[in-house]
Order: C-alpha cells, then structure tokens, then sequence
C-alpha cells in the first residue's frame, strides 16, 4: 500500500516537473517561433539555440521590483495570480500519458488519478481559471485590469458552452467521461478496417467537433486571435497591466502551462493520446511499447503546442462584437448540429 | 467624374458582403498559415551582429581623419575653405605659424593650431573633402563613437589627425581615390537603394 502512494507521489511530482518544464520551454519556442515564421533567429545567445533563455527570464523575473497599488486590495491581488497558476496546473492530473507499465507483474497506471468524470473534472478547473484573471484584474483597482478581466470572463463564459457541447457529441460516442476510457478506445480499428490498427481515432468521426474545441481552446487559453483580454494595442496589458516581478511571471506562465494542458486535452481526446498506428504489428517487449506510446504523445503535444504559436503569428486578433458573434451564432448552433449529427450517425451505425 | 488625377492606377473600392467562403474564415486562415510556414524555412535575413558585421557601402561618408603626407606632415594649411563650406558650420579653425624647426611636423608654412569638428552638428555631407585643396580632411568609414556628454562630440586634434607612422589606415579608413571617377561597385548588391 505505501509503495503505491510513493509511486503515486512520485508520478504527481513528475507530472508537475513536466508541465512545468514544457511551459518555461515553449516561452523559448514562442519566441524561436515566431522568429522564425518572421525570417529571423530568435534568441541565441543564453546557450547554444538559447537554451538558457527561460532560466535567464526566471532570474530577471524573480529579481524586478515587486509592486503592488496603493489602492489595490492586496490579499486578492496576490490570490490572482496563484489561483490562476494553481488551476491550470490542477488540470494535468487526470490525463492519462500512457498505457500502464508493466512492473514486474504489477500494473502502474501512468495517470494520476483516474476519475470516471474526468472530462467533467477539466471544464470545472478550467472555469474556475478565469477566476484568477477576474480576481486579478478586479483587485488591481484600474480601468484596463477591469476590462481585460470582464472581457476574459465573457469570453470564458461564451467559448466553455460551445467547448462543452462539442465534447457531448463525443461522449455520446464513447459512453463514458473517464479520459482512460476515451483514449483506450481509441485503440481500436479505424471504420473497422482490420488493417488501420490503432488509428480509431475520435478526429476522424468528429471532425467538426473537433474544429469547434479547437477554436474554443483557443479562446480559453487566451491566445491569439482571441487574446482580447490582455490586447497590448487597447488595454497596456489587460489584466496584468498593474503586475510586476513574478507574479507577472506566473500570469504569463500559467498560460503556457494552459496552452500545454489543452494540448494534451486534444491529443487525448481526437487524436488517440498514446496510441500508435500500426505499433502493435511491430510485435515489441510491452514496456518499450508504453514508453514508444508516451513520446508519441508528446509529440502530439509538442505538434499542438506548435499549432498554437503558428495560429498566432499568423492571423490577427478578432474585435471583441466579431469574437461575441462567433461563439454565440456560429459556435454553439454548429455545436448543437454536430450533437444531432452525431446521433443520427450513431443510431443509423447501430 | 472630371477628378484630376496624377496616374490612372487609382481603384475605388466597395465594400461588398463577403462570400460564404470569406465569412467562415477557415479558407483565408488556412493560407495565411500557409504562407507562414513557407516563411519558417526560409533563409533568415539576421545579421548576427557583433561577430557579423554588414559592410559599409563604398561611399559611406562617417568621421573624419585629418591626414599627413608620406613624410609624417599634417596636409592641413587652415585655409579655412572647410569651415566655409560646412553647411553645419560644425568646423572651428584657429590657424599658426610654423617656426623654424617645426618643418617635419607640417606641410605648408601655415597650420591649425585648433582644429575641432563638433559631432553633434556635423550632418557627414561631405562637403568639407570636396572643398579642402590640400587633401587634407577626408571621412572615413569609421563611425562617430556615442558618449555620455556634449563636450566629447567636440573632436579636436588629437581624435581627427592621423596617428604616425601610418599611411591608408588598414581597416577603417577609406581607400585614398583622387581621380573624378565615380566609385566603382564590385559586387553591385545593394545598389538599389
Ligand atoms: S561633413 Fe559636412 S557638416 Fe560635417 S564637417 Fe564636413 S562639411 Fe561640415
Ligand atoms: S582641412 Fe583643408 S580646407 Fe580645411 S583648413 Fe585645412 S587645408 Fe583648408
């Protein structure tokens, strides 16, 4: 029983090494990216590529001056931040990275902890994040921290309705709401073809649902062109504006750290998570399948994380009516014709 | 519409309702993304500065250099012809006369006890070369170091004269063309601008 809670310990700290070393990561290909889509280099003189960048960025982040309002409500306006690192890094625990390993004889789950409502789990957490912006913006006590925080708490309010109608479509499908069992399902054959093993992905019979979460996972991680709520050209810095030091620095991670989750979130969920095509042809020892499985994932990942910092230096932002009009007339309707779609299919299929 | 018009390449635009494919974005973004990922393997135009340096065009114009003949002499006879045609009046000249046994040291039998060029004021035209008939002013493709104080703009003597015991400067000073021939290019890369 002890053996199993320091596994368990130890799966949980790693989790959080990870999630946190992705995010200081992908600060740097944000940067790297964006240099690149533009023809320049990027940051490369911390290290070689500029692989210290994040370190060096920590550093001068814990060393700014910490500065808090005169009339800013000091308990809340520390509480901003925290909350809002604190739920985006609550999220990690119910995805499953990988089958589980074979220990000698005994099975070790490579997920935190499995809830039988874990997609359920995700959206609550998620919501309760946009509390850090609201706190943080509200006890900031300034008109561009208010407005970033009211736009961000709309825009959450307007994406999670359709992020959540779109997942409908797919629970409906795999009748359960425990991440495992969505990813252990899709394991299976493609349209029944015995040839296309492992590739039973949910992205091939839910593509609309799947655009949907995307879009809506863009409008939850605040990333462009839905980043209406920290819009440097209207807002200073929205939310943030009145942040310094490293409370700044969590904000601005947090983000990454959410942007890392909803990655995961749609590799497990459409793009079969752990599951490789073809894999078992290959007839490997079963733990280096696990293992083979886990950096598939993370590549899945890592392609998604990408798509994020591609999307956003490429496209604009949307004006705040145009960003309202997408999620409430074009969103949820398209959400809802993806539920009944979904249905006809599934009762036509039966 | 009898407008008077300079070219007839003016269009007039309305703004029309947009097309089933404009309104659901996907198609214009889907472009968009790709024509950025064209750009990620692209060859990168940065210059990595301080170890890559962009050449100077050959006709940069940058500090100036008070030169000296083969014999070590300052050229300069304060005529003053460069103080005249500096449109900046950025030139300030003080002239003296040379005693005996100064003859080694300059050229002609008058010479610039005080020769300063104020920075700030200078544009880098050029004009002071063009006017000068002893050749004895000349800007070369080194450019005029920042500081932290008006007075260190004021470049006297001891920053404009040529140090002893060298001829063309080696590296930054520009090649000595006294013919009115244009400079010619050799690898004509830049030209356009
Ligand atoms: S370059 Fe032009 S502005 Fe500068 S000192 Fe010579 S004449 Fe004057
Ligand atoms: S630099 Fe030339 S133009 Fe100017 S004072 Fe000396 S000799 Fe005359």
């Amino acid at each position: 029983m002890e053996i199993m809670w320091i596994e368990k310990i130890l799966l949980v700290v790693i989790v959080f090494a990870i999630s946190l070393g992705t995010a200081a990561y992908s600060t740097l290909a944000e940067r790297k990216v964006s240099a690149f889509l533009q023809d320049r280099i990027g940051p490369n003189r911390a290290g070689i590529f500029g692989i210290l960048q994040p370190i060096a960025d920590g550093v001068k982040l814990f060393f700014k001056e910490e500065i808090i309002p005169a009339n800013a409500d000091r308990f809340l306006f520390v509480l901003g931040p925290s909350l809002f690192m604190i739920t985006a890094l609550m999220t990690s625990a119910v995805i499953p990275w990988g089958k589980p390993l074979d220990l000698g004889g005994r099975m070790f789950d490579l997920q935190v902890t499995d809830i039988n409502i874990g997609v359920l789990y995700v959206f609550a957490v998620v919501s309760i994040g946009v509390y850090g912006i609201m706190i943080g913006g509200w006890a900031s006590n300034n008109k561009y921290s208010l407005m970033g925080a009211l736009r961000a708490s709309s825009q959450m309010i307007s994406y999670e309705l359709a992020m959540g109608l779109s997942i409908i479509a797919l629970i409906m499908m795999s009748g359960s709401m425990s991440l495992k069992e969505i990813v252990a399902q899709q394991s299976g054959e493609l349209y029944g073809i015995s040839f296309l093993k492992g590739m039973n992905w949910n992205i091939f019979y839910q593509p609309l649902g799947f655009l949907i979460f995307i879009v809506c996972a863009f409008a939850e991680c605040n990333r462009t062109p839905f980043d209406l709520p920290e819009c440097e050209a209207e807002l200073v810095g929205g939310y943030h504006t009145e942040y310094s030091s490293m409370k700044l620095g969590l904000y601005l991670f947090a983000e990454y750290v959410n942007m890392f989750v909803s990655s995961a979130m749609m590799a497990s969920l459409y793009f079969g998570g752990y599951n490789v095509p073809f894999l078992e042809m290959l007839n490997l020892p079963y733990n280096v399948e696990v293992f083979v499985g886990v950096l598939a994932f993370f590549t899945k990942i890592i392609f998604f994380i990408f798509f994020f910092m591609w999307i956003r230096w490429t496209i604009p932002r949307f004006r705040y009516d145009q960003l309202m009009k997408l999620g409430w007339k074009v969103l949820i309707p398209l959400a809802i014709l993806n539920i009944l779609l979904t249905g006809f299919g599934m009762i036509l299929t039966k | 519409m009898s407008v008077l018009s300079l070219t007839n390449r003016k269009k007039v635009l309305q703004k029309r309702k947009l097309t089933f494919a404009e309104s659901i974005y996907l198609p214009a973004i889907f472009s968009g993304l790709m024509i950025t990922i064209r750009h990620f393997f692209r060859r990168k135009s940065t210059v990595q500065y301080p170890e890559v340096k962009k050449p100077f065009s050959k006709v940069f114009r940058g500090r100036h250099i008070l030169k000296r003949d083969e014999q070590g002499r300052e050229n300069c006879t304060a005529c003053g012809l460069c103080a005249v045609a500096c449109p900046a009046e950025a030139i300030t000249i003080v002239a003296a006369e040379r005693k005996k046994g100064e003859e080694h040291l300059y050229r002609e039998e008058k010479y610039a006890a005080v020769y300063e060029i104020n920075m700030l004021r200078c544009i880098f035209c050029g004009l002071c070369e063009e006017a000068c008939p002893k050749d004895a002013i000349y800007l070369t493709e080194e450019t005029a170091p920042a500081s932290y104080s008006r007075k260190d703009f004021i470049f006297g003597k001891d920053k404009l004269v040529q140090p002893l015991g060298t001829s063309a400067h080696p590296k930054t000073f520009k090649p000595y063309v006294k013919d009115n021939k244009p400079y010619q290019y050799k690898n004509p890369v830049n030209t356009k601008i």
